[in-house]
């Protein structure tokens, strides 16, 4: 099996041109089945079956009862697929079918979550990945766990890791949820066990090694998914060819009808809004970048904390440490990067498109200032008022659209693009399966994240010391399953949008963990004590706050609201490390020389593969 | 080897900065004047979040990389070829 695996790794270049053009074929077989009459549901359900079938398939194959293997994947991906996978791990449900629809319906502030998801990669490679790596830690507590010593420095990484995490991937398991209902026509629910067993088939067996090839896969699909109607629509409206380019035109007439049509002018009324419920209109033009000193300061935080989210989640850092080396660890964030962008630098045009084909009168699909009997007869609008997606109220019942009387999902905007546009449905099959690779490969980063911190640093490392390799092994494999079975409980549940979750879990994480891991590599003088108040202290009252002002009706300080409350955990936690630290010994000799061995990429890792 | 190991760490540090002032810059500064951005020619705030900043983390990253590795190279702490 090693041998076999020596000979993959080296033939990953041919294996996923093979897998490309197989995807690629796939889809032209299912146009020429819409063309010969096969159904709608049938195609959806083929398009499913067949990519989730794949990366079982790849988790089965890649199946090990090595810890190496298991935990980091041999140590032996190389750069760029790495950040295919890292890419893949990254976009979640949220990125992929909501960004687009925030934008669209937010419109400039919401461009916050664009800068501060890729600004973040600078600070992991400048600031943390290429040290962790070195370290050799199999998870991101294992790096506290060992820089500070002791039990419960160990132990409250794991605490939250597991707290953000588990937020984050209940979001995910919601996503897939979501994305199998409309694709199969099954029940929310039933989707989401679906898309949960899909992801323990991935996970299961093969750990870190089958989570790897899967992800890589599940990038193509969705990346391919995402940019084929983008490029489609910008030629059907005449924009160019590449919609990246040609979007800055179709900015200024969005801009333009924007203005004619009274969108900042024209709100809602009170009674049209009550019967729309949690849908929205759209009240805020695409490029309305204000000149108030809140909505910049709104700005800014939202990015500071999406940024530190970033650098410090471990379902995304962890992904650094299967690299081969500490250079090919900082070359692969230029990648993940690189193959995130392919992504992000997509969404803003797509929103635009999606505007500019509903606005412009100019265009046939368009629908505002059309008759509300002839927006209703129209297919798409039937099919997804009927799910809840979408409503059109007459609130001024002048029998005419007005952009204050259409009220949406920003979801539909990725989803129903295919349809809107006009385009045929197999284009719909395909964005369906790529929604569903983008929620699976972010939810397998994650629940591997949580049961690696919990069979390794809980139940090895703290509790049962002496295991051996198979139990371990074992341990790792029921608490996948046990979380698994657990997130899609509370995902069945719906508490919260996707997006809330996941900002949520970006603050989680920044305010307890990013400045223990920062300062753990760049600041000697920082101990246990320290790192234990800085995470205690920073979660204690990031959560606190969260809890006040998104439950117990507190109004939000300076505008900091329940999608930033890192704003308050992370300064706290930055304060009380320092503190503590200074007021405190400072490290033993021996932990001194390992902060100083991390700083150099020569030698050999500080923990070996069998710690 | 002190003196070997202090000079790396002090180039590796001032890299370090260089690249988080360019980051700063891009990831906040250039946003903070969005509404200067904007004229009737061309959406400049739109152009900065949707794409200008976010070819510029990537570019970044990659430019990093490429002088670290410089860096350890020239102080010969660069990895062992066989691993």
């Amino acid at each position: 099996m090693i041998k076999l695996e020596g000979g993959f790794v080296k033939n990953l270049g041919k294996v996923y041109s093979i897998y490309t053009l197989g995807f690629l074929g796939f889809v032209i077989l299912m146009a020429i089945l819409e063309w010969s009459g096969v159904s709608n549901t049938m195609i959806g359900w083929l398009f499913v079956a067949f990519t989730v079938l794949i990366y079982a398939l790849i988790g089965v194959l890649s199946r090990t009862m090595d810890t190496g293997q298991y935990y980091v994947a041999g140590r032996e991906v190389p750069a760029v697929y790495n950040g295919m996978a890292t890419a893949a791990d990254w976009m979640s449900g949220a990125s992929f079918i909501a960004m687009a629809g925030g934008i669209y319906l937010k419109g400039y502030p919401y461009m916050a979550f664009l800068v501060g998801w890729t600004g973040g990669y600078v600070l992991v490679a400048s600031l943390i990945a290429p040290y962790l790596r070195k370290f050799g830690c199999y998870t991101v507590p294992d790096f506290i766990g060992t820089r500070y010593g002791g039990n419960l420095a160990r132990f409250c990484a794991v605490f939250i890791l597991v707290i953000a995490s588990f937020t984050y991937v209940t979001a995910q398991i919601n996503g897939t949820g979501t994305v199998a209902s409309r694709a199969l026509q099954i029940p929310f629910e039933v989707g989401v066990w679906i898309g949960l067993s899909g992801i323990l088939f991935c996970s299961m067996l093969g750990g870190m090694r089958a989570v790897t090839w899967t992800q890589v896969a599940q990038y193509i699909v969705l990346i391919v998914a995402y940019l084929i109607p983008v490029f489609w629509m910008s030629n059907k409206l005449g924009y160019g060819l590449i919609p990246h380019l040609a979007q800055f035109d179709a900015v200024a007439r969005v801009q333009e009808l924007e203005a004619a049509l009274g969108v900042k002018q024209l709100m809602p009324t009170a009674e049209a809004q009550a019967a729309a419920g949690k849908l929205s209109a759209l009240k805020v033009g695409i490029n309305d970048a204000s000149s108030s000193a809140m909505a910049k300061w709104k700005f800014f935080t939202l990015v500071l904390c999406m940024m530190a989210g970033t650098a410090s989640l471990p379902h995304v850092l962890m992904r650094y440490f299967t690299t081969s080396s500490v250079k090919a660890a900082r070359q692969s964030v230029g990648f993940s990067l690189l193959f995130i962008c392919l992504l992000y630098l997509t969404a803003p045009a797509l929103a635009t498109f999606t505007k500019l084909s509903l606005l412009d009168p100019n265009v046939a699909t368009s629908i505002i200032g059309k008759s509300i009997s002839s927006v209703n007869s129209l297919e798409w609008i039937q099919q997804w008022s009927n799910v809840g997606f979408l409503k059109v109220i007459d609130g001024n019942n002048d029998g005419i659209l007005q952009i204050n009387e259409f009220f949406m999902r920003g979801d539909i905007v990725v989803l129903a693009t295919p349809e809107m546009a006009g385009l045929p449905y197999v284009i719909s099959g395909l964005v369906a399966a790529g929604g569903l690779a983008a929620a699976m490969s972010t939810a397998d980063g994650l629940l591997l994240a949580i049961a690696n911190a919990l069979s390794h640093d809980l139940y090895y490392k703290i509790i049962d010391p002496k295991a051996n390799t198979k139990t371990r092994l074992i341990v790792a494999r029921v608490l996948l399953l046990v979380i698994g079975i657990a997130g899609a409980f509370v995902a069945s549940l719906k508490l919260t949008s996707i997006l809330g979750a996941v900002a949520w879990a970006f603050c989680f994480a920044n305010s307890g963990l990013f400045f223990p891991l920062i300062l753990g590599v760049w600041w000697k003088r920082a101990n246990r004590a320290g790192a234990i108040a800085g995470m205690i202290g920073g979660f204690g009252s990031g959560a606190l706050y969260l809890y006040m002002v998104q439950f117990a009706g507190m109004e939000p300080w300076i505008g900091i609201d329940g999608l930033r409350f890192g704003m308050i955990g992370m300064p706290v936690s930055l304060i009380l490390m320092v503190v503590v630290s200074l007021m405190t010994e400072e490290p033993d000799k021996a932990t001194q020389d390992m902060v100083d061995q991390i700083r150099v990429a020569k030698g050999k890792p500080l923990l070996d593969n069998e710690h | 080897m002190s003196n070997k190991y202090d000079g790396h760490w002090a180039r590796t540090k001032s890299l370090t900065t260089i690249t988080l002032v360019v980051w700063f810059f891009f990831g906040f500064a250039v946003h903070w004047f969005g509404d200067s951005l904007n004229s009737s020619s061309f959406p400049g705030a739109y152009y900065m979040a949707g794409q200008g900043s976010q070819i510029a983390f990537a570019l970044l990253v990659f430019w990093f990389a490429s002088r670290q590795n410089k860096i350890d190279e020239e102080f010969g702490f660069q990895e062992d070829e066989e691993k």
